[in-house]
């Protein structure tokens, strides 16, 4: 599944990101990067740090704040032969994109037959928990799922986040990335009055130096158990764990890490094995990805369902600033449907 | 003491009620047709300046008018390209077989051959003549009006009739709106339905080349219609911020369906003008005048090509049919509006240019004409036994699933499956292709 590595290193998340552009702008120079202030500054969460200075001006640069100006450009680039790396700054910020992305980039092998594609990667940090208010904090992944033509990856780990990165550079489809900013420093459990803890501690953090791939559409099983089958991507999978834990159930917990397309296959295994199914996302709930997630579950594994689908999300409103805890598919919430399917 | 303005001293007195603009065309069905409000300065009154020129000095350019073409049809001023009679010829040839193209498809939609199609007649002068100023391997990013590229530069009209039929020998698998080309073989970028998104993607094409130290350009075509996307003004900002090599053409056929140029700002300003705001060389040309947008793109390209930046070229010019098949012109503007078009027919002018210039006759030009037509009938007749649109002759069934990624995912294929399953529903004895 990967390749063989060599040393490893302790890395957050955003080294592991950094790493991983360093690998492919290496390798190849067709690979260039540029978004707003990813350039001499290095990006706001410092994503880009370091690629100016190394690859020069002409392949790592600033943009103007124009999002359908970053994307419309890319689809350009691409045709023309390159292999650009553009980063969205917020993912609240891609809006401006969508027309470029949605009518352009996802269809441009499709409506010329292959002539042209759009070997696009559209990094864009994502989700809240860090008090960025409605604006800084969405989650919109259901919004480019919905889109044939793109593909949609979420990394959980500083080991997924740099294999799936590369993967993601070296495919010829478009692949919007987005990175849970909440877990770029450490693997958030949702107990938000704890300490914080390092990405350190956690195993996920050896990342190997050099090049290696995380294939896309390959779920992971994070854990494996009996009691029921939780499916979740990006910070949820770690807030997931540490309310299994807690409670004491024997969960198996599968990290999509790849929405579209997806490893169904993982999934009907999975749940046709312990019979109840938990679909957790940070995002709003209604024609969210659980919504399709449940769909597919229903439709493969009805006979061996024991009790109803739960689906824990984010409530139908903005990100509030201050209620920011309320609003997060948190330990309580989460706890609240495993209590329910444990009780089925 | 309170802070902030007196409430007194900013109270807005007897002033009448605010009142919207919406703008109105001159002219509407039935009204007589008078354009002398247009301001055409005669040919040869602007100046060239040099093409490495600072982009202020092209600020005359963008209100004015480059003509090169004379009432008397004499080449005259500094913008005579000064060609030699075969290059003008070849261009005639190339703006005409656009024309008989165009009728030719025009009656192929209307007896039922495919579903839609767009002429360009009165706008062949601004795709033909730009395509000979640029080289073969400079990257276009067409609207979908600019079929006169692809005719300039060779393009098989069999291919074109293919595709606009939809059969089973469109390149593009009969996925795509007729006319909608995609000829990458020939610098030719996939045509969009959605208006203005090529703008952006032509600039990002031009960073790359220069990115990779290439020596190629883009060029972008955009209806003045479709200039007010937000697209536009990604594109003009991109193209004057990294100084890209791309010419950024603003067809102003001075309407979109039946919205006429003012709903895209026309009564405040040209379309040209916008280049000055962003700081990038500008030109506003005569767009049925073959040697004034052949001069232009000659100049603009040759800017680009030495490093001197983006140009943005408006091209004044009248949509002399309608729309597309879809539309009646005749329900929203006045008929006399073409009768009247104070700049001419693009293929009429350059005629009798070069049959002033002694290069041409009239008896030449009648044989031509029936020549086209006979090309353009022989090419139809090779495209039809292909099929037409509807007739069966498609592509395999599978192909409709093809392409949407590199390869094809599980959900896709389960869907291949369905859809294969309902065709053997309906048509029991259908085997998949």
């Amino acid at each position: 599944m990967t390749e063989a590595a060599t040393t490893t290193r302790r890395l957050n998340m955003i080294e592991a990101i950094n790493e991983a552009l360093h690998v492919m702008m290496e390798r190849d120079p067709n690979v260039v990067v540029f978004g707003e202030d990813v350039g001499y500054f290095g990006g706001v969460f410092r994503a880009t740090a370091g690629l100016q200075k190394q690859f020069g001006k002409h392949r790592v640069f600033d943009t103007p704040i124009n999002e359908c100006g970053i994307i419309g450009a890319a689809v350009g680039m691409g045709a023309y032969g390159l292999r650009p790396v553009p980063e969205i700054q917020f993912a609240d910020y891609i809006y401006p994109g969508l027309d470029q992305l949605i009518s352009e980039a996802a269809r441009l092998r499709y409506r010329s037959a292959g002539e042209f594609i759009a070997p696009i990667t559209v990094r864009s940090p994502f989700g809240g928990g860090i008090f960025g208010g409605q604006t800084h904090s969405q989650s919109p992944e259901a919004l480019f799922t919905h889109v044939a033509g793109l593909k949609t990856v979420i990394p959980c780990t500083p080991y997924d986040a740099k294999g799936l990165l590369i993967s993601a550079i070296e495919d010829d489809d478009p692949v919007i990335f987005f990175e849970p900013k909440r877990i770029y420093n450490g693997p958030f459990s949702g107990y938000y009055d704890k300490p914080v803890e390092p990405w350190a501690k956690h195993e996920g953090s050896e990342v190997p130096e050099g090049y290696y791939k995380v294939p896309l559409g390959k779920a992971r099983i994070v854990q494996e158990g009996e009691a029921m089958s939780v499916i979740a991507y990006g910070t949820m999978i770690h807030v997931a764990q540490a309310v299994c834990r807690e409670k004491g159930i024997d969960a198996e917990i599968i990290d999509l890490r790849t929405l579209v397309p997806l490893d169904i296959e993982t999934v009907e295994k999975s749940v046709k094995k312990t019979g109840k199914c938990l679909i957790i996302h940070e995002a709003t709930r209604t024609g969210g990805f659980g919504g399709e997630l449940s769909a597919l579950v229903q439709e493969r594994c009805f006979y061996h369902l024991e009790a109803p689908i739960e689906r824990v999300t984010g409530f139908d409103t903005p990100y509030p600033h201050s209620l920011e805890w309320a609003y997060f598919p948190g330990p309580v919430r989460i706890g609240e449907a495993v209590d329910r399917l444990m009780k089925a | 003491m309170a802070t902030g303005p007196d409430p007194a001293k900013t109270a807005r007195g007897n002033l009448p009620p605010l009142s919207l603009h919406v703008p109105e065309p001159n002219f509407r069905p039935g009204d007589p047709v008078d354009y002398s409000f247009l301001d055409i300065p005669p040919a040869g009154a602007l100046p060239r300046p040099d093409e490495t020129c600072a982009a202020t000095e092209t600020t005359p350019l963008c209100s004015g008018m480059v003509r090169v073409l004379g009432d008397d049809h004499r080449a005259v001023g500094p913008w005579d390209p000064k060609l030699d009679p075969e290059t003008l010829r070849r261009m005639l040839r190339a703006m005409a077989l656009t024309r008989a193209f165009d009728d030719r498809m025009y009656r192929g939609q209307r007896q039922g051959k495919t579903s839609f199609y767009m002429k360009c007649t009165g706008e062949e002068a601004t795709s033909v003549a730009s395509t000979f100023a640029l080289a073969a391997d400079d990257m276009v990013f067409p609207s979908y009006r600019q079929q006169g590229i692809l005719i300039a530069r060779g393009y098989p009209l069999t291919e074109m009739i293919n595709q606009i039929y939809s059969n089973k020998a469109d390149k593009l698998k009969g996925r795509q709106l007729p006319i909608m080309y995609s000829c990458r073989d020939y610098n030719f970028f996939t045509i969009s339905g959605n208006l203005a998104t090529q703008y952006p993607q032509a600039v990002g094409w031009a960073m790359a080349s220069a990115i990779k130290g290439d020596s190629r350009i883009a060029t972008a075509w955009v209806g003045e219609g479709s200039s007010a996307e937000g697209d536009f003004h990604a594109a003009m900002t991109f193209a004057a911020v990294y100084n890209a090599p791309v010419v950024m053409n603003v067809v102003n056929n001075q309407w979109a369906i039946s919205s006429f140029s003012g709903f895209a700002g026309a009564e405040r300003s040209t379309f040209a003008n916008r280049a000055v705001g962003y700081g990038i060389a500008g030109i506003r040309v005569d767009g049925n005048d073959a040697l004034a947008v052949y001069a232009a793109t000659r100049w603009a390209a040759n800017r680009a090509r030495a490093n001197g930046g983006p140009t943005l070229i408006e091209h004044f010019t009248y949509r002399a049919e309608g729309h597309s098949t879809s539309d009646d012109p005749s329900a929203y503007r006045s008929a006399h509006e073409r009768e009247e078009w104070p700049l001419g027919d693009p293929i009429m002018r350059l005629k009798r240019h070069l049959i002033e210039l002694g290069e041409w006759s009239i008896e030449q030009q009648e044989a031509m004409d029936a020549e086209l037509v006979d090309l353009v009938k022989a090419a139809t007749k090779e495209a039809e036994k292909n099929g037409i649109l509807g007739h069966g002759l498609h592509h395999p069934f599978h192909t409709m699933f093809e392409d949407v990624y590199k390869e094809l995912p599980w959900h896709l294929e389960e869907q291949a499956e369905q859809a294969i399953r309902e065709r053997q529903i309906k048509w029991p004895e259908w085997k998949p292709e």
